[in-house]
């Protein structure tokens, strides 16, 4: 017997290589990560693709026979057809666009001016100023957006500021109006050009489309910038620290300016940390979902409707389960675009680092916005 | 695109045209000082903007209805009011809310330390056939942005029968690839040696792995406890597709429940602030105890580049 036993056990060393029983070690180590990331991301995404192409209404199983099928109706209804789904659709994906618009490029700039002074060598009281503006982002998306409706009420503190500089605020989360509308009324021009409301593109009206974020959107953009400016900064202030000292040195010396070093110097080593927050931005932007469901439910007048949330209100308020899964994934194919995009602008920064390891920021950002306030 | 990323490396020529020294050199006492007090000019106007919403929160939650609609702007109460702040507990159900956070917020936490760093130190040491694939599938996984996952989670859990239970609420952010993704990176930073050491002398591969090198990472396991706590602590839309009965809310479906109108008559700023604002207690103490661990945290999507 005990020959037997170890001819197996040395058959089966030699089967498996040097590394012995590592093998089945390292399947039962992963199993339940590899278990539940399948059973609850992987097989759903399938089902949810499947789902997409039905006329699933939340009744019993969407996997019987007894389902309607759509075809690939769900998907055209969003692009092809006039009617009320492409509209709802469209209208979401202007509101996101000029979301995206004015965030990315807002956040991006507050943070690196944040981290700028922050990082100023003569600065006393660094690290409150730091915590300071970092603490927004660690807290709960939904309690901070509590907080915000309440200063952006009617008599709430913002137009209460406003009222001190004598400006008369807005209503701020019933006003509908797109502010570029509103900049053009100020200017006079009190009936809309025909040619702008008589052609549409895609259901909507190049007057709807050129509208401008709704005044309700510009107070959830407030929020947003103002939520996650601390997380981008803390990127911008690692950066900052690990700029050359020689470098500023040397332009110290040859008299360049305060301006003319950041401007040469300093911003183009920040390239980098620069692109990766302007993209982890378009990547994370495209996801705003809590803020909307908090703050407006996409009203007033479908202004802050996003595709994000008008995929959850198609699924579970209309109980239209098929074209709520159509618009996720379009929304899916909108971020691997935006995530691509990233891959693409970073490509030349990973190239140099040879075991191949270094590329994979690129994956880690998008979860790391998650983690950064958008959640 | 490659003039896109010509950061120079130290050494390289500085791309400074020389230029004749500016009227006002840094250097300059008068400057300098100048530059300092318009910086914490800047920096103080920034706190406000940053602290100051916190104030009125807090503030708020101590007025009663109509001082707070009166003076949204007033940092201290007129009057120092408790009904609202009483009310969280007999009015709503917020210890509920708090009951079911806690423990969803500790098993998560837990399972994510646990499971994340086994898999982790799986991929980062143990050979196993299908290991780069499998690397390969998680970092997929990671970039799976989370806002599409509603509709298909709500199907899986409606398909297992774990709608609207505990197990739904739980099971499926139990583990996270990005979890993953940090403690690989971190295991690989481990010098092999070590390893080797306890493999010789004996110990086994869990072994190895539970008394010899997980005790090396204990910065990471802090980073990826915290950041597991903070996500499950703050997570929302999950809690939206997986759970329907009020006995199952998390603080923050609660809170949002609040907000759409359960309360009934009037605003109710003051409570819904208030019951904010203990919502983000825990999280705020973890922050101030332990900053540098989120700082971390926050650059490891930036920095690992």
């Amino acid at each position: 017997m005990a020959t037997i036993a170890s001819l197996s056990v040395r058959g089966r060393r030699r089967r498996t290589g040097i590394y012995g029983r590592q093998g089945s070690a390292g399947w039962l180590f992963v199993a339940p990560v590899v278990l539940i990331l399948g059973l609850f991301l992987l097989l759903p995404i399938l089902m949810a693709l499947f789902v997409s192409f039905t006329r699933w209404n939340g009744q019993g199983s969407p996997f019987t026979g007894s389902v309607p099928m759509a075809g690939t109706g769900n998907y055209t209804k969003l692009f092809g057809q006039d009617g009320l789904a492409r509209l709802d659709f469209m209208t979401s994906i202007r509101n996101n666009l000029y979301y995206v618009v004015l965030v990315v490029p807002l956040q991006t700039v507050l943070a690196l001016s944040l981290a700028l002074v922050v990082n100023q060598r003569l600065l006393r009281g660094k690290s409150f100023f730091r915590t300071a503006f970092f603490f927004p982002s660690v807290t709960s998306s939904v309690a901070i957006s509590v907080v915000f409706l309440f200063i952006f009420t009617n008599g709430g503190a913002v137009n209460a500021l406003l009222a001190v500089f004598g400006i008369k605020g807005p209503q701020w989360f019933s006003d509908p109006r797109g502010i570029i509308h509103v900049v053009l009324a100020n200017a006079g021009l009190t009936s809309p050009p025909a040619a702008l409301t008589g052609n549409s593109a895609l259901g909507l009206s190049y007057w709807e489309w050129l509208s401008g974020p709704s005044v309700a959107m510009c107070a959830i953009i407030a929020l947003v910038v103002w939520t996650t400016s601390g997380t981008f900064m803390l990127m911008f202030l690692s950066a900052l620290q690990n700029l050359s000292v020689e470098l500023d040195e040397a332009s110290l010396l040859d008299g360049a300016t305060r301006w003319q070093r950041f401007r040469h110097v300093t911003l183009p080593q920040l390239k980098p940390t620069t692109f990766l927050v302007l993209t982890l931005g378009l990547i994370g932007t495209w996801q705003v979902f809590d803020q909307i469901y908090v703050m407006s439910q996409g009203n007033p007048a479908k202004t802050t409707l996003t595709p994000a949330f008008l995929s959850y209100r198609t699924a579970f308020k209309d109980f239209n389960y098929g074209s709520g899964a159509a618009i996720s994934f379009v929304l899916f194919l909108i971020i691997v675009v935006m995530m691509l995009i990233q891959r693409w602008v970073m490509r030349d920064r990973d190239a140099p680092v040879p075991d191949g390891r270094r590329r994979f920021p690129f994956f880690g950002s998008a979860s790391s916005v998650r983690a950064g306030g958008q959640s | 695109m490659t003039t896109l990323v010509d950061a120079p490396p130290a050494g390289r020529t500085p791309p400074v045209p020389p230029r004749p020294p500016a009227a006002r050199p840094e250097g300059s006492p008068g400057g300098r000082l100048a530059t300092r007090i318009g910086g914490y000019a800047v920096l103080a106007f920034f706190a406000v903007v940053f602290i100051y919403p916190f104030i009125i929160q807090l503030s708020s939650s101590f007025k009663t209805e109509a001082d707070a609609a009166a003076h949204p702007l007033s940092p201290v109460p007129q009057v120092l009011d408790f009904t609202s702040v009483l009310r969280i507990f007999d009015g709503t159900s917020f210890l509920t809310w708090l009951g079911n956070s806690v423990l969803v917020t500790v098993i998560i936490t837990i399972g994510r330390v646990f499971l994340d760093s086994l898999a982790g130190y799986a991929l980062a040491r143990l050979h196993f056939p299908g290991r780069a694939v499998l690397f390969g599938a998680i970092l997929a996984m990671m970039s799976v942005p989370g806002v599409v996952l509603l509709i298909p989670k709500f199907l899986v859990l409606k398909q297992l029968g774990l709608y609207d239970s505990y197990a739904g609420l739980i099971l499926p952010v139990l583990v996270d690839a990005a979890g993953v993704f940090i403690m690989k990176q971190s295991f690989e930073s481990v010098p092999v040696q070590v390893e080797e050491a306890a493999r010789i002398d004996g110990a086994g591969i869990f072994r190895t792995y539970w008394s010899v090198v997980l005790p090396m990472m204990r910065p990471a396991l802090i980073t990826l406890t915290i950041l597991a706590f903070q996500n499950s602590w703050n997570e929302f839309p999950h809690t939206l597709v997986a759970v329907q009965s009020p006995s199952l809310f998390t603080l923050p479906r609660g809170l949002a429940d609040l907000v759409s109108g359960s309360l009934g008559a009037g605003t109710q700023y003051p409570l819904k602030l208030g019951a904010a604002l203990l919502a983000t207690i825990p999280v705020a103490v973890l922050f101030f105890v332990f900053q540098r661990y989120f700082v971390r945290g926050a650059n490891e999507g930036g920095s690992k580049g």
